[in-house]
């Protein structure tokens, strides 16, 4: 015997249930869809660079009957992949390994730039803070490339230009403009933690290293993944610095380089193999990275 | 007064929303003219306080000469001798070989380059004859001497310059310190390097923090930036291309150029200029807010709770951001040329019977390329807002559901606020950036469909370059400077320093007016 008004809930919690089912399915719908739009192109990446022949227009190779094959059709195949790092008119692994020594060097320096600055713009106080955010708002409102004549000239004088780390003294050397998220995250840290970490003897060095560093894990993550990523795919800067010369390449510029006007249609697919790999690594640092993603780190910090 | 602004208060808080922002644009604008006032009035003091200032440099100066000992005065010739001789070593001998060095610079490299400022070199290349035997034949061939190279001489002076103003500073710097350490000497203080040392970790922290970013930038981005300030003031271009031939001032020509240059269907070159600024800032605007907005929605949806596969989502985003944009934009534009995949499936289905000109007509380009932007930004704007979303406090939006608030109106008064709060320096920069994105223009449409003028004396910077209707400015800069048939590099400074202004202005008024640079402690 169940008594009228315990019916009345268990109705509601069912409407309840009914209605965030609805709302799940409704998310799980959109968030497939958002994964579709965002696939299709990696995917064409992935079939161009198994298909046998320079066909762009078709979204997928044919299947490998006798009848496609003599029609003509661009047939599945992993020769690209052969060809990627075989070929002797390029140098695929070489690109490789100074793009890894490139962004895996300055993500480390850069990462610790980052965080420094924003750390010192958001909580030390000291007369020169806000013209220093100021002129680097300004600094980087001034159009990049146009300095990079100059930049070279300057590495010249240096007598830096011709090896890699010319690259990774010019990616550091910017790295400090990306202050703008760390910082915003910073100055939402609750400042009465410093204040409590001073009282018991802890200098500015170390409030930064063992109490605000820890809370702001997902965007140490966000960093690091910022500054692996911009050197690792840049273009502009690296192709202007490595001059044409294979050894001085990273795998933007030798990939784009695959691509001129003569070999297209001979190298079309083997520039999409070497796409996929350079993929891989910016996928697998960040599937290990996502472990950091934790909620509420702040939250409960602060009583009262 | 006061009672003058309660009521106005009050009547403001009466009126409904619509009337609420009219009072916010009138009020902005009969607020100029009190503004200026304000601004014209505090001129005096502020003068004053600078004069303050220089009077206070030159009577430090004094004081070290008339009070200070030998080892004060030492330092006046000597930089660091004051610091070295009262037990601070290192960096008494860092400021000498500073000025070691300044001096070996100053009589090698400096002193010929500021010479060469004015004229930016006398002599160029040249050409003479010599008698050389090839094959057993005497013959004459010609051979080349470079001289002045006006590209080297203006560099040259700008880092000259920079590092003199940088030897003022240090040396006005420890001698000041010198004075200070012998006065405490007087009341039996010392400072020792430990003490340099650990201030260096704490009190000092912002110096040892911020130094070489601060210097990275000074190298790699000040100067560059005013040397291309100064190119923008000379007739740097390809028939002046050094070092085979120098360059010259001009003077504001490249400037007036832009507004004077007409042909035969009237100032080609200003209404080129006016339409790409337009294209510019429309497209600036939208990319940056449909990517902001889309991407925080993004991120939210994912992270509700209940949702299962998080991970698994957000690294399908993360594609994106894995393949170097140029690869996917390159594929993009392939995808839909007018042969490319997407004509090809959709003609072969049935639903169009003839290309569609995605990126060859200009309006649907336009459309085009803010959508493939935001196919490119989503997953960026995602991964900043999924670690600040899980820093909003819990409580809030428990709290907020106990009164019994809608979602909506939980993510207009809690969820934006915070975020706009933490991004709206992110955003300004977004925009800026937008301003200047080369990458997406280029490797979509590549600037085209390009304008057409029919008639004579169209401006080579016009026909020369070949710029388009997607081309936003940078991409034109590119063009006029790298691929244009003659390459200009002074008009291209001067259209560099327009986007300066026109960004900056922009930028500055938002960034002055918000809330997370006036008010940085308010989330905490």
């Amino acid at each position: 015997m169940t008594l009228p008004v315990e019916n009345k809930a268990k109705a509601h919690y069912r409407s309840h249930k009914r209605a965030l089912h609805i709302r799940n399915f409704l998310i799980y719908t959109l968030l497939v869809i958002i994964s579709i739009i965002w696939l299709i192109p990696f995917v064409y990446l992935i079939f161009q660079s198994l298909s046998s022949t320079y066909a762009p227009s078709y979204f997928m190779p044919y299947l490998n009957t006798s009848e496609n094959i003599a029609a003509g059709y661009p047939i599945w195949t992993g020769a690209n992949y052969v060809t990627l790092f075989t070929d002797t008119n390029y140098a695929f692994g070489r690109w490789y390994l100074n793009s890894l020594v490139i962004a895996i060097v300055s993500c480390a320096i850069e990462t610790v730039m980052v965080l420094g600055t924003s750390y010192a713009l958001s909580r030390l106080r000291f007369r020169l803070r806000k013209p220093i955010m100021k002129l680097m708002l300004i600094l980087g409102m001034f159009p990049g490339f146009l300095s990079m004549i100059i930049i070279y000239f300057i590495l010249k004088l240096m007598n830096l230009t011709g090896n890699i780390f010319s690259l990774i003294l010019i990616y550091c050397a910017g790295s400090a403009m990306q202050y703008y998220i760390a910082k915003g995250f910073f100055d939402t840290i609750p400042r009465s933690l410093d204040e409590a970490a001073m009282i018991d003897g802890a200098d500015k060095n170390t409030v930064f290293f063992k109490v605000v560093m820890p809370l702001s894990k997902p965007i140490v993550v966000y960093t690091i993944l910022i500054t692996f990523t911009s050197p690792w795919g840049d273009f502009m800067m690296a192709s202007y610095l490595a001059q044409g010369k294979n050894e001085l390449m990273t795998v933007a510029v030798g990939l784009q380089q695959m691509l001129s006007l003569a070999n297209k249609t001979t190298y079309f697919g083997t520039f999409c193999a070497g796409g996929v790999f350079v993929a891989v690594p910016i996928m697998v640092l960040f599937f290990w990275l996502q472990k950091y993603y934790v909620e509420g780190i702040t939250g409960g910090a602060v009583k009262g | 007064m006061a009672e003058a602004v309660a009521e106005s208060q009050l009547e403001y808080l009466s009126l409904n929303k619509g009337q609420k922002v009219l009072y916010k644009i009138g009020h902005f604008f009969s607020a100029i003219p009190k503004k200026l006032g304000h601004f014209f009035s505090s001129i005096p003091s502020k003068a004053r306080k600078q004069g303050h200032g220089i009077t206070k440099i030159g009577k430090n100066i004094a004081d070290s000469v008339v009070d200070g000992d030998w080892k004060t005065r030492l330092s006046l010739l000597v930089m660091g001798s004051g610091l070295v001789t009262r037990h601070q070593i290192i960096r008494g001998v860092l400021y000498f070989l500073y000025e070691v060095f300044f001096i070996v610079y100053m009589i090698l490299v400096g002193n010929s380059s500021l010479k060469g400022l004015p004229s930016l070199g006398q002599l160029g290349r040249v050409e003479y004859t010599i008698q050389v035997v090839a094959d057993g034949m005497p013959m004459e061939m010609s051979t080349y001497l470079f001289f002045d190279d006006s590209f080297t001489i203006l560099l040259y002076s700008i880092i000259t310059i920079c590092l003199i103003l940088v030897f003022v500073f240090l040396w006005y710097n420890q001698l000041v310190d010198s004075l200070s350490l012998q006065r405490k000497s007087y009341i039996g203080k010392y400072a020792s390097d430990k003490q340099t040392l650990k201030n260096a970790l704490d009190k000092n922290y912002d110096k040892t923090l911020l130094f070489l970013p601060m210097l990275g930038l000074v190298v790699f981005t000040v100067v560059p930036m005013i040397m291309m300030i100064i190119v923008g003031f000379t007739n740097y271009n390809s028939s002046h291309m050094t070092p085979t031939k120098m360059f010259d001032w001009v003077g504001w020509y490249n400037f007036s150029n832009l507004f004077t240059s007409s042909g035969s269907s009237g100032h080609v070159f200003l209404e080129v200029f006016g339409k790409v600024l337009l294209w510019t800032l429309v497209w600036a605007f939208f990319a940056t807010f449909s990517n902001y907005f889309l991407g925080m929605i993004v991120a939210m949806i994912i992270n509700i709770k209940g949702i299962k596969l998080k991970k698994l989502w957000r690294t399908i985003l993360i594609t994106t951001i894995a393949v170097p944009q140029f690869i996917s934009l390159l594929l993009m534009s392939n995808m839909f040329s007018s042969t490319g995949v997407v004509n090809n499936l959709l003609e072969s289905w049935g639903w169009i019977n003839k290309a569609i000109p995605w990126f060859t007509d200009a309006t649907l380009a336009k459309v085009m390329i803010i959508l493939v932007n935001t196919w490119i930004g989503i997953p960026y704007t995602m991964l900043i807002c999924t670690g600040l979303l899980m820093n909003i406090p819990e409580e809030l939006y428990e709290s907020a559901k106990i009164d019994g608030a809608s979602p909506f109106k939980m993510y207009f008064k809690i969820t934006l606020p915070y975020m706009l709060f933490v991004t709206t320096p992110y955003l300004i920069s977004q925009f800026v950036g937008n301003i200047n994105n080369f990458n997406v223009i280029y490797f979509l449409s590549g600037g085209g469909p390009v304008f057409v003028y029919s008639g004579t004396n169209i401006p080579y910077q016009v026909s020369g370059s070949g710029v388009g209707q997607t081309d936003l400015l940078i991409t034109w800069i590119y063009k006029l400077s790298v691929t244009a048939t003659s390459s200009d590099y002074g008009t291209a400074s001067i259209l560099g320093l327009m986007i300066f202004a026109v960004v900056a202005f922009f930028s500055l008024i938002f960034y002055g007016n918000s809330r997370s640079v006036n008010d940085e402690e308010e989330f905490q």
